[in-house]
């Protein structure tokens, strides 16, 4: 292949990447900029608070109890090859509150809510009720996505917090039940070993995970294509979005808190 | 009055109105007939600034729709959806009712609920579906549903979009009748898009016929069966052969 014509490939890739990610911005800005102004719509902010959270929390708590019981197992067993099986508890606190606990959450909140708000946007454009939205005199940014990320910004960080117990409440029960440890020793162990410095870099990795999957649905939801095809690939496309952003964003925020 | 004066727009390479010129008086009716894909749905979504023409100018009372108070301007307009477009998560009285409980028109919940069943029997409608969600509504009762939608807040303009797409022709004739009653009633400006004949003959002081971006013919719907202009008379009588190209 001709090198120029690759090099005009990837220049045309790489600007439609920076497009992409101006055209999000924008739409984040402007989801901001409708969550701060009024009129506000409290009836659809109490429903999204519903769906985002105290319906996630099922999910949130299945997923924290399995990993934090699954941790202590595995920190156990590979402890015990240089003779570390006591720090089963420090490192399940360290392990859920610093990582797993806001990872794992923002991942089940995009796949159980970036999917739902982006199905549900992408089937209302689709069927012309944003359309209709706009017809009576409302501004579908205002009433479908200023309530959704602002619920997920409330919402989700509470989620890992709870997650970030249930998580642990996993491992101490696993290691107390099964590996024979010591339960007030292990309570004491975990409170004495976590900083103040884990749970909030925990709580603000929740908030940011939060706006993220909620944006992801929003935004796919209100460019989705026509027909069923075009509501099914504005779906997968807002997961598929929400967890890679999560994910990165994980790693910049881990290195934020946590840097030296 | 609405005034459309060479309208232009385009999505990518295809161009959908090429010069769209068209008059409705106040408090009459036009109804805009043409083939699949002639940009019909455009051109009223065009007017109500939903979509962005490319160039031209859209006129309202002499003013243009794209300036001034965006609340205020959309208030004056009532539309009915091609599939209704009611909100799946509203129940029916809250779909009816949705601009009296927010924004500049909120009244009392209690007064827009009564308002909303009003409007609900003025389209044949029984107070006990006030409470139904709209996924547990037949085809027909969508439609009214969202007739009383685009009548609640007593519009001077309303537009309707395939007002009887999808309807069986008892119930077809039902909405075109309600249609007219509505309009004359509230001394309405209406504009509507159809394919069906019948809908024209019931609802139409004028019409007009797009074809290829472009307003082909226009008149009073008296001069239908005369007009003498080809395309029209291809269409109206639904003849394969003619100048419009059907595709097979």
């Amino acid at each position: 292949m001709n090198p120029l014509a690759l090099l005009a490939r990837l220049g045309r890739a790489v600007l439609s990447a920076l497009a992409a990610v101006g055209r999000i911005a924008i739409f984040a800005f402007g989801a901001f900029a409708h969550i701060l102004r009024p009129p506000y719509y409290p009836r659809e902010l109490f429903n999204a608070l519903l769906n985002v959270g105290w319906l996630s929390l099922p999910v949130v708590g299945m997923t924290a109890i399995f990993t934090g019981g699954a941790l202590a197992l595995q920190i156990y067993s590979g402890g015990a090859r240089f003779n570390a099986e006591a720090v089963v508890p420090q490192i399940v606190a360290i392990g859920m509150v610093r990582e797993l606990g806001p990872v794992l959450v923002g991942l089940m909140i995009a796949a159980r809510v970036t999917s739902s708000i982006a199905a549900e946007i992408a089937t209302m454009k689709v069927t012309e009720q944003i359309d209709a939205l706009v017809t009576l005199s409302t501004h579908p940014m205002k009433y479908l996505v200023a309530p959704r990320v602002l619920a997920a910004l409330i919402t989700v960080p509470l989620l890992v917090g709870i997650g970030d117990i249930i998580g642990i409440a996993g491992g101490y029960a696993v290691a107390v039940q099964n590996l024979g440890f010591n339960a007030a020793a292990y309570l004491q162990n975990t409170v004495d070993f976590l900083e103040l410095r884990d749970v909030v870099s925990s709580l603000a990795k929740g908030a940011v995970f939060g706006v993220i999957a909620a944006l992801m649905g929003c935004y796919y939801g209100m460019h989705s294509g026509r027909g069923a095809q075009g509501v099914g690939r504005a779906t997968k496309s807002s997961v598929e979005a929400a967890a890679v952003l999560i994910l990165a964003a994980n790693f910049v925020l881990t290195g934020v808190f946590f840097s030296i | 009055m609405i005034n459309m004066k060479n309208v232009h727009k385009a999505f990518g390479p295809k161009k959908v109105l090429r010069g769209l010129t068209l008059e409705v008086p106040k408090g009459t009716s036009m109804v805009i007939i043409g083939g699949s894909g002639t940009g019909k749905s455009v051109a009223l979504k065009c007017v109500l600034g939903l979509i962005a023409p490319d160039s031209g100018e859209i006129l309202v009372d002499g003013k243009p729709a794209d300036s001034g108070d965006r609340d205020a301007f959309l208030a004056r307009f009532g539309m009915l959806f091609q599939g209704g477009a009611l909100f799946d998560s509203l129940t029916v009285w809250q779909n009816v009712a949705f601009r009296l409980l927010r924004g500049s028109l909120k009244r009392p919940a209690e007064e827009a609920r009564a308002i909303a069943i009003e409007k609900l029997r003025r389209v044949g409608l029984t107070p006990d579906v006030a409470d139904l969600f709209p996924a547990e509504l037949s085809g027909g009762m969508q439609k009214r549903v969202g007739l009383a939608r685009a009548i609640a807040a007593e519009p001077e303009i309303i537009f309707f979009d395939e007002p009887t797409t999808g309807l069986d022709p008892i119930m077809a004739g039902v909405i075109n009748e309600l249609i007219r009653e509505i309009v004359v009633e509230m001394g309405a400006t209406a504009m509507t898009i159809t394919h069906d004949m019948s809908s024209v003959r019931a609802i139409a002081d004028n019409v007009a016929m797009l074809h290829d971006g472009v307003i082909q013919w226009t008149g009073p719907v008296a001069q239908l069966d005369n007009s003498g202009d080809p395309y029209l008379d291809q269409f109206i009588h639904g003849r394969a052969e003619g100048p419009i190209e059907a595709v097979r």
